[in-house]
């Protein structure tokens, strides 16, 4: 997508104000104590991930990750401070200090992770380029759309990969390329093509928001199959490992609450489970909110307050939104995807 | 006999009915020729058609009640979604049950706008018209001010150089001695507070809850940018434009200079700069407020606009005027503040408020560094996928509340040019 124009430019403001992560340990973590609040960067309005509600409420998954770091070092979800961001904006962002965490769906790419002076502290979703065909079609696999006609943004990697996936499958098909994005949906949703292409989640904005009545959003269907990688991660600056910590492992937290079936409805009963995994988890046995530096309740305050990954998933983006994205690789490793928490202890 | 009839006692016979009144006006005007009176069916045809259709999208056929955006799709327009939505395009992301702040706040504004309109007001009240209502704007919206003392020196020290420089002959020896007590206080103050023998004390008015600008959103945002940013770049333009017009070449090259950089680029990149180069200028951990950068951004952006629409003003003075001023031995700020401007901003009414009608709906350009301005506010409830897909609805609201601001400021400087130029009609 743009993000080799955004990394190079932000690349470039780096290295002439001379950017080396220069922050001593422990000051960003300061800071943001001494605050009460963390500074949460958030992309403008994407439906599911970061988007004020009617009552100006900021909710979605990225927003919820935000929210856990919160609980884990305030235990209040609530104490974060929303500040919208352009995905041009949301690097300097975080380099000048501006905000502590960027949660603008970013792809963690090494030259982000290294030449910006930034840090990735884990993946919250898997994102990449998917199909979406009307159901009419009765296309089950991107492997059967030899022939199709394929609506694609111009000079994107999505028009490369586009390219790539069907010369590797020996498939052919007739690209219509359209540069804006309104223009690509009207021109697939009245069937000028066949298949519309672009990341998976943007796909199922799409399918939630703009399917043109009298049309639903069960006429459409994403395909199974993703074809390039775009894992969206937590930025924060480089240098403050502690703050980094934090971050990483109130994502961590969420996963491994997922995969060990504590939810924010059954988390007060787990207190009095016997499974030592859960009972070092949520802080009956101390020790683990001590290492990371924060209160030994913290898993169980993100639980509580926010939610496990999958009841997060589930209600911003999942079977309980509106944008209806299976869980895919954002499934637990234990089901076939990719989210994967090293162990707590 | 007729003609018997004495010249006074004629009553004047009332033209024919077919010739006056609406029925005549519309024989002139509409159906003068055959050409003319088809082109006025075909017309009235056309405007009854559209108007039809209209009609049966936003009122017949349209869902006030719906709770979900499914429920409104397939019908005519969907207000539902203005009804869930209207109080986060006007307030954004102010918090909810404190709405009614930014609700005061805007009209206290406009109360403000409105009666500075007033001409009546265009002396010493327009400066108690706007300290009071910025002051219950800001309260309003910061929920908390903190005034510090060197703000209060700074205004004492402008305020009595101000007055030193206007009434320096006119002034009693009291009133005089008032001003240079205010600039003595204001400037040893200063100097004391920036040498740290002064503390950084300020006085805290907080009677409600904090609220950050990054919070603001809406209307209010629009207003705030529209408003301060214009009357600040307008006394700001002002010397500008004066200062283009100088004998000194430092002053006037720097003007130049500044006037013709600005206008050489376009907003967005000085928002761009504002936003994204220089905080990474800034010594690290050091912020300024994005909110205020970019009203710093209008303010300067606007105010080389502004002063090149004065600067068409003044030339248009003969240079009789500024002679005579010299001749009544007027020094150079009586000269300007009481002989020239007035003359010169009288000429430029109409194209001043052409100016100011452009950057109210300019300010919305915010969106690009992630300020939500009543149009983004709009924009966003477009996101939300509960209520997408109805794009016309949101978009026709939004231009409603623009049009009436735009369509206010050019009734009003309508007036206003018949107002001022009562001296010169005929």
């Amino acid at each position: 997508m743009r993000t080799r124009i955004v990394a190079a430019v932000a690349g470039l403001a780096a290295s002439v104000v001379g950017f080396a992560g220069t922050a001593q340990a422990g000051k960003d973590l300061d800071a943001v104590r001494a605050r009460g609040t963390v500074n949460c960067g958030v992309g403008i309005g994407t439906a599911g991930f970061m988007l004020a509600d009617s009552q100006g409420k900021w909710k979605g998954l990225s927003v919820d990750v935000c929210r856990a770091v919160a609980a884990t070092i305030f235990g209040d979800s609530e104490k974060v401070r929303y500040v919208p961001l352009t995905s041009q904006q949301r690097f300097t962002a975080v380099q000048s200090s501006e905000v502590d965490i960027v949660m603008g769906n970013a792809t963690y790419t090494l030259t982000r992770d290294t030449a910006l002076g930034l840090d990735f502290t884990g993946i919250y979703y898997y994102d990449g380029q998917g199909f979406m065909v009307p159901k009419k079609l009765g296309v089950k696999s991107a492997k059967e759309l030899s022939g199709a006609t394929v609506c694609v943004a111009p000079g994107t990697t999505t028009e490369l990969n586009l390219a790539d996936y069907f010369r590797a499958n020996k498939m052919t098909f007739k690209p219509v390329v359209i540069e804006k994005v309104d223009e690509i949906r009207a021109a697939f949703f009245s069937g000028r093509c066949d298949v519309y292409t672009t990341d998976a989640s943007s796909l199922a904005a799409t399918r939630a928001a703009n399917v043109p009545p009298p049309q639903t959003i069960d006429d459409y269907v994403i395909l199974p199959e993703i074809i390039s990688k775009e894992p969206l991660g937590p930025v924060v600056r480089h240098g403050d490992n502690q703050f980094a910590d934090i971050v990483r492992w109130a994502l961590y937290a969420m996963v491994e609450a997922e995969e060990h079936g504590v939810t924010s409805k059954n988390v007060d009963e787990m207190l009095k489970s016997d499974n030592p995994s859960i009972k070092r988890i949520l802080g009956v046995t101390p020790g683990m909110g001590k290492a990371l530096g924060v209160d030994e309740k913290w898993v169980y305050n993100i639980v509580k307050q926010v939610g496990n990954y999958g009841e997060s998933f589930d209600r911003n983006v999942g079977m309980g939104s509106l944008l209806k994205i299976a869980r895919g690789q954002n499934a637990l490793w234990t089901q076939g995807g990719l989210q994967y928490s090293p162990p707590i202890r | 006999m007729t003609d018997a009839m004495p010249a006074g006692d004629r009553k004047p016979i009332a033209p024919p009915v077919d010739e006056t009144g609406p029925l005549g006006w519309a024989r002139k005007n509409l159906f003068s020729s055959w050409g003319n009176g088809i082109t006025t069916i075909v017309l009235l045809a056309f405007v009854v058609w559209v108007l039809d259709w209209f009609l049966e999208w936003a009122l017949f056929t349209a869902n006030f009640t719906a709770t979900t955006g499914a429920e409104c799709r397939g019908g005519g327009a969907c207000w539902a979604l203005i009804r869930e939505k209207f109080r986060y395009i006007f307030f954004g992301s102010f918090p909810y049950e404190q709405h009614w702040r930014p609700l005061f706040a805007v009209i206290a504004m406009l109360a403000m706008l409105v009666l500075s309109a007033d001409r009546r007001m265009w002396n010493w009240r327009l400066l108690v018209i706007w300290g009071v209502g910025s002051f219950v704007t800001f309260l309003l919206m910061f929920g908390q001010l903190h005034i510090p003392l060197s703000l209060i020196l700074a205004v004492a020290l402008i305020a009595g150089g101000i007055g030193l420089a206007l009434r320096s002959g006119l002034a009693t020896p009291s009133e005089r001695m008032a001003y240079y007590a205010l600039v003595g206080i204001g400037a040893v103050g200063l100097v004391l507070r920036i040498a740290g023998v002064l503390p950084s004390w300020s006085i805290a008015i907080a009677p409600l809850s904090y609220v950050e600008t990054s919070l603001w959103g809406g209307l209010p945002v629009t207003l705030i940018l529209a408003t301060y940013g214009l009357a600040f770049a307008f006394p700001y333009g002002i010397l500008l434009a004066l200062g283009r017009r100088s004998n000194l070449p430092l002053i006037k090259g720097l003007c130049v200079g500044f006037i013709e950089l600005i206008r050489g680029v376009p907003l967005i990149s000085l928002l761009i700069m504002a936003s994204v180069m220089l905080p990474l200028f800034l010594p690290s951990g050091t912020t300024i407020d994005k909110f205020l950068r970019a009203q710093v951004a209008v303010i300067l952006f606007a105010g080389a606009y502004i002063a090149e629409v004065i600067r068409g003003g003044l030339q248009s003075l003969p240079k009789g005027q500024f002679e005579a001023a010299d001749a009544m031995g007027l020094n150079y700020p009586q000269k300007t503040l009481l002989i020239i401007l007035p003359q010169a901003l009288r000429v430029v009414i109409p194209p001043l408020i052409n100016t100011f009608i452009g950057f109210f709906k300019d300010t919305s350009l915010v969106l690009i560094i992630g300020i939500f301005d009543f149009l983004n506010t709009a924009n966003q409830a477009l996101v939300d996928p509960n209520w997408a897909g109805f794009p016309g609805e949101v978009y026709l609201f939004a231009a409603f509340v623009y049009f009436i601001f735009c369509y206010s400021m050019s009734r009003y400087s309508k007036y206003l040019e018949l107002e001022l130029n009562k001296g010169t009609r005929r």
